[in-house]
């Protein structure tokens, strides 16, 4: 024990980190470690502290490494950080290499029998008996293996100063309704932490204090905020086909509409149906749409590339549809686990020939839900395939939100003819630009009065909807897609702008922006550098970005890619400002953090 | 070229005060004497007969000559040429948002037992009410002539290629999958397939129909075994179909005696007078079993080779509300704030 007395000394000696530190738990895939670490993280949550939450996870399903990554900071930065503060080894085979990574003084609770305090003399120990406190706390061995994790948590807590009774909280929010299950993992909780308060030398390095930052406020993951959004946007049919990490998107949906979209009768308002791929996704989404449902897939990258020949079909013949891509470690399989914006490029543009979508970059969770609501209406009153853009990071990490507001006023149906209108039209014509914005009108199947019939082709038409190759019917059928497009720009999300006047431009997009703000605040505490931040949400490019390019001497494009996929898109639509735009790059599969972009930025300016 | 001849002054009207004109399409631009205008004309006059509205009818078709016959029928219906091999989804999307539409789908051999065959196979399994026509020639007519997965073993193209793979059979896979209405018939049996497709709008569920219909351009050689001489020569009727529409039950009488006779849920029926040995065409493994036994002996077994009308469909499946989805309005479909405030409680 001397060793790691003397350590907690020293560690007493250095600054408390009070409300601002990380955590990082090395666990084994499938060893019930994610109930562990969410009543970690929601008990400092409870406690008033911001909080995120991320799942390193493997692709498998039981037995290989998984780590988990909280960060606690009292200004809300939730991005992930570099430096790890706590680090907690239940991980055998990954006890070593987890050890070696960490930066000097940080601390480590680990196994007792794995040793680890031999590696390095320059972090804080702490061995924990796990098994012993495992077998006098649970009665039931087969749980042993689940329960012991929920130890780590006591001892943790007790080290930190959490409140245990925010601890219960969470237990019981997180095993909702089981009993059994509850008493079994408080028990184990307290037993860490009477074990921590009797043997363990207090420290002071890292330490939560009860605050009032989280007040009121929610967790949540990205896929189930799009999730809520399509419920409250009257989704009516989802095709769709699992694929992480976009699956839990459609199963929250399921499992919301199971109780909220239901008649009378106990029959559901939403047909949703688990196809066989997602080239046959792609294909309800449009048959649904094309008969006037509000119709949405959700998928990754993979999913995409397959849905593209529908995708062209979508845009060319246009018929609303939402497309949801969590995006996820590309090209092929990838890392299938980890997160990217890579497929910027083929949202953008996806299909063949000449495409240019709609697309929607939610950047946090209230977006995930606003945007998700909105898409449905861009996607009716566009007559075309929408693209919702989030990734890994924000769909499947947890995230502290303040409460989704009520999307009030009524759905945005777009330019459909009833049998009425008709009526008292001479000549409709399914393609004609009655309004001067690109948008035609459209009729929906099986409407009564002999008028609104007409013939979907993926091949030549002319504005009557009749084929044709003529060269002048294909070019004005091209050209006025162009010009739906340009119509977008005053229906899609604006930028967010916080214009300094530094001239110093910041543009990024999506799960990038805790990492944005967090690194602006470094960039000027330590380096006296002030940035102007433009945080781009949609796709086409808007009036905003025009100006912000124009005002910036240079601009800093962030994105977690390696291509610059969002660069080359400003390049093409602002040939004349291409040399302003400077790449910082992010795209090892990690989420993004501060760090990486203060140090490139500084690169630049050298 | 087929579509149905214009009609004259004092045309003949069906139930909804429709003549037979009103169920015509676009004039068609495919061969002359292609095998698919007979299936189109046939089409027009079924549902004339059937009193079909068809405003109602959604029709969609994958790619290929076959795929572009939904223009040549029904003007009156909303049709989508949707892509190669994947029209089964774009219906199963449009079934289920309108669960009252009438579905029919064109399709080519090319298209569904290629590019298509997975779609195909997952629309029968989940049972979307739909007509689904495969218009089987033996080759891709559209792209110039090559072979296609149901050319049978042995059978030679125009310019000298023989086919060495065996072939796929739309109604043996159809069978295998659980299908509840499996049918064959040639575009030269104007009667029969003008009994099969009458059932098929009967019947409340996904209905397969493998159509010979030869393609005279690319296949219609003595050595093809998909041309019409051969078709003709091969072609053996296992029953007489003969379908009673539900509300002129009372008129005609079904034949009793020799033929079995089957209901469909709207209470129309079909009657099978036995051709072949005892033919029944409720009994899923003597169906495969002579469908193995015909192929064996080079014979087109045409006819309704099996139906059953009890098989719930995808809006049972789904377990959606009876109305139509896209008839539901934002009241029903966007929950109100109370649900916002209950989710966001949870999440606390
Ligand atoms: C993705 C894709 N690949 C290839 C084609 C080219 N193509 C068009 S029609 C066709 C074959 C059609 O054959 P079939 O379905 O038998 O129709 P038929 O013309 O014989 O009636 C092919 C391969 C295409 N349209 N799309
Ligand atoms: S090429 Fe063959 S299938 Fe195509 S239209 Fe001509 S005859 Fe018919
Ligand atoms: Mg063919």
């Amino acid at each position: 024990m001397s060793t790691e007395l003397a350590n907690a000394h020293a560690a007493q000696d250095a600054k408390t980190l009070v409300n601002d530190f990380s955590i990082e738990i090395g666990t084994v895939n499938g060893s019930g470690s994610q109930t562990a670490n969410s009543v970690l993280m929601r008990t400092i949550f409870l406690m008033g502290v911001p909080v995120s939450g991320k799942n390193l996870f493997p692709s498998n399903i039981a037995g290989l490494p998984t780590w988990f990554q909280i960060r606690a900071n009292t200004k809300g930065y939730v991005a992930r950080k570099h430096r790890v503060d706590l680090m907690i080894c239940m991980n055998p085979e990954t006890a070593k290499e987890d050890v070696l990574k960490l930066s000097d003084g940080a601390i480590v609770i680990y196994d007792e029998p794995l040793k680890l305090n031999t590696l390095r003399d320059d972090l804080i120990y702490y061995p924990v008996p796990f098994q012993k406190l495992v077998t006098a706390s649970c009665p039931e061995p087969k749980l042993h293996k689940l329960v012991k994790n929920m130890i780590y948590v006591g001892v943790a807590g007790q080290m930190l100063g959490l409140d245990m009774i925010e601890t219960k909280k969470a237990i019981t929010k997180q095993l909702k309704g089981k009993q059994k299950a509850i008493e079994i993992n408080q028990a184990a909780v307290d037993a860490g932490f009477a074990w921590a308060a009797e043997n363990m030398p207090a420290q002071s390095r890292i330490k939560v204090v009860a605050d009032d930052k989280t007040k009121g406020n929610i967790i949540i993951d990205g896929n189930a905020a799009c999730a809520l959004g399509a419920m409250f946007a009257g989704v009516q049919v989802v095709g769709w086909y699992p694929i992480t990490p976009s699956s839990s998107l459609v199963e929250s949906l399921i499992d919301y509409a199971d109780e909220y979209r239901r008649d009378e009768d106990g029959k559901s308002t939403v047909a949703i149906v688990q196809m066989e791929d997602e080239l046959a996704s792609a294909g309800m989404v449009f048959g649904a749409g094309w008969a006037g449902a509000r119709s949405m897939t959700s998928t990754s990258g993979p999913g995409i590339s397959l849905m593209s020949e529908f995708i062209g079909l979508g845009y060319f013949s246009e018929i609303p549809g939402v497309f949801f891509n969590v995006a996820r470690t590309g090209p092929s399989t990838g890392l299938p686990t980890r997160t990217m914006q890579g497929d910027i490029d083929i949202c953008a543009k996806c299909s063949h020939g000449d495409t240019l979508h709609i697309n929607l970059y939610p950047g946090n969770m209230t977006e995930c839900f606003e945007f998700a609501y909105e898409s449905f209406n861009l996607a009716e009153r566009f007559q075309t395939p929408i693209f919702v853009v989030t990734d890994l990071d924000l769909g499947m990490q947890n995230w502290m939100s303040k409460p989704f507001t009520y999307p009030e006023g009524n759905f945005d149906r777009g330019k459909v003819l009833g049998e009425k209108e008709l009526a008292d039209m001479k000549d409709w014509g399914r393609y004609k630009d009655v309004d001067g914005d690109g948008i035609p009108y459209r009729t929906l199947p099986a409407t009564p009065g002999g008028k609104g019939a007409y013939f979907t082709r993926g091949s030549g038409h002319n504005a009557m909807a009749q084929y044709s190759e003529k060269p002048e019917d294909y070019v004005a059928l091209v050209d006025r897609l162009r010009a739906k497009y340009e119509t977008a720009k005053s229906y899609v999300p604006k930028p967010i702008l916080d214009d300094t006047g530094s001239k110093r431009g910041i543009l990024a997009f999506g799960s990038s922006d805790p990492a944005v703000m967090e690194a602006r605040d470094v960039l000027v505490d330590s380096f006296q550098k002030k940035t102007d931040y433009l945080r781009l949400r949609a796709l086409p490019f808007t009036a905003e970005v025009d100006a912000f390019i124009k005002n910036s001497d240079v601009v800093y494009v962030v994105e977690q890619n390696r291509d610059g996929q969002m660069k080359a898109l400003l390049r093409e639509f602002y040939p004349q400002a291409s040399m302003k735009f400077k790449s910082v790059l992010h795209y090892n599969g990690m989420a993004l953090d501060a760090q990486t972009i203060v140090d490139q930025i500084n690169a630049f300016e050298k | 070229m087929t579509t149905a001849t214009p009609s004259a002054p004092a045309a003949p009207t069906n139930r909804l005060g429709l003549t037979k004109q009103d169920y015509v399409g676009s004039k068609s631009t495919l061969c002359a004497g292609c095998g698919h205008d007979s299936i189109t004309a046939q089409l027009i006059n079924a549902a004339f007969e059937m009193n079909i509205e068809a405003y109602k009818v959604g029709k969609y078709s994958g790619i290929g000559c076959s795929s572009k016959t939904p223009a040549y029928f029904f003007n009156q219906a909303w049709g989508f040429n949707s892509v190669h091999g994947r029209m089964p989804s774009v219906a199963t999307g449009a079934a289920l948002a309108n669960r009252e539409l009438v579905n029919i789908g064109v399709s080519g051999d090319g298209d569904s037992m290629s590019i298509g065959i997975g779609q195909l196979m997952h629309m029968i399994r989940r049972n979307v009410p739909i007509i689904y026509i495969i218009e089987d020639n033996g080759v891709y007519g559209l792209t110039k002539g090559q072979f296609s997965a149901t050319a049978d073993l042995g059978s030679v193209l125009k310019h000298g290629t023989v086919n060495e793979l065996p072939p796929i059979d739309p109604c043996t896979l159809a069978l295998e999958l659980g299908c509840g209405f499996v049918a064959r018939s040639f575009s030269g049996d104007p009667k029969q397939m003008n009994a099969i497709m009458k059932a098929a709008m009967a019947h409340n569920g996904t209905c397969i129909i493998d159509v010979i219909s030869p393609c005279v351009t690319f296949n219609n050689h003595d050595s093809s075994t998909k041309s019409y001489k051969n078709a003709k020569d091969h072609d053996f009727p296992l029953h007489e179909l003969g379908f009673v529409q539900f509300n002129e039950l009372e008129q005609v009488e079904i034949p009793a005696g020799e033929s079995k006779v089957v209901t469909f849920p709207d209470g129309s029926k079909v009657s099978f007078r036995t051709l072949r040995d005892d033919y029944d065409p409720t009994d899923r493994f003597g169906a495969m079993k002579i469908l193995h036994e015909g192929a064996e002996k080079g014979e087109f077994l045409t006819g309704l080779l099996y139906v059953d009308t009890s098989k719930p469909n995808i809006h049972a499946t789904t377990h959606i509300v009876d109305t139509p989805l896209v008839h539901l309005n934002q009241a029903t479909l966007k929950p109100g704030k109370d649900v916002l405030a209950k989710c966001m409680d949870e999440l606390m």
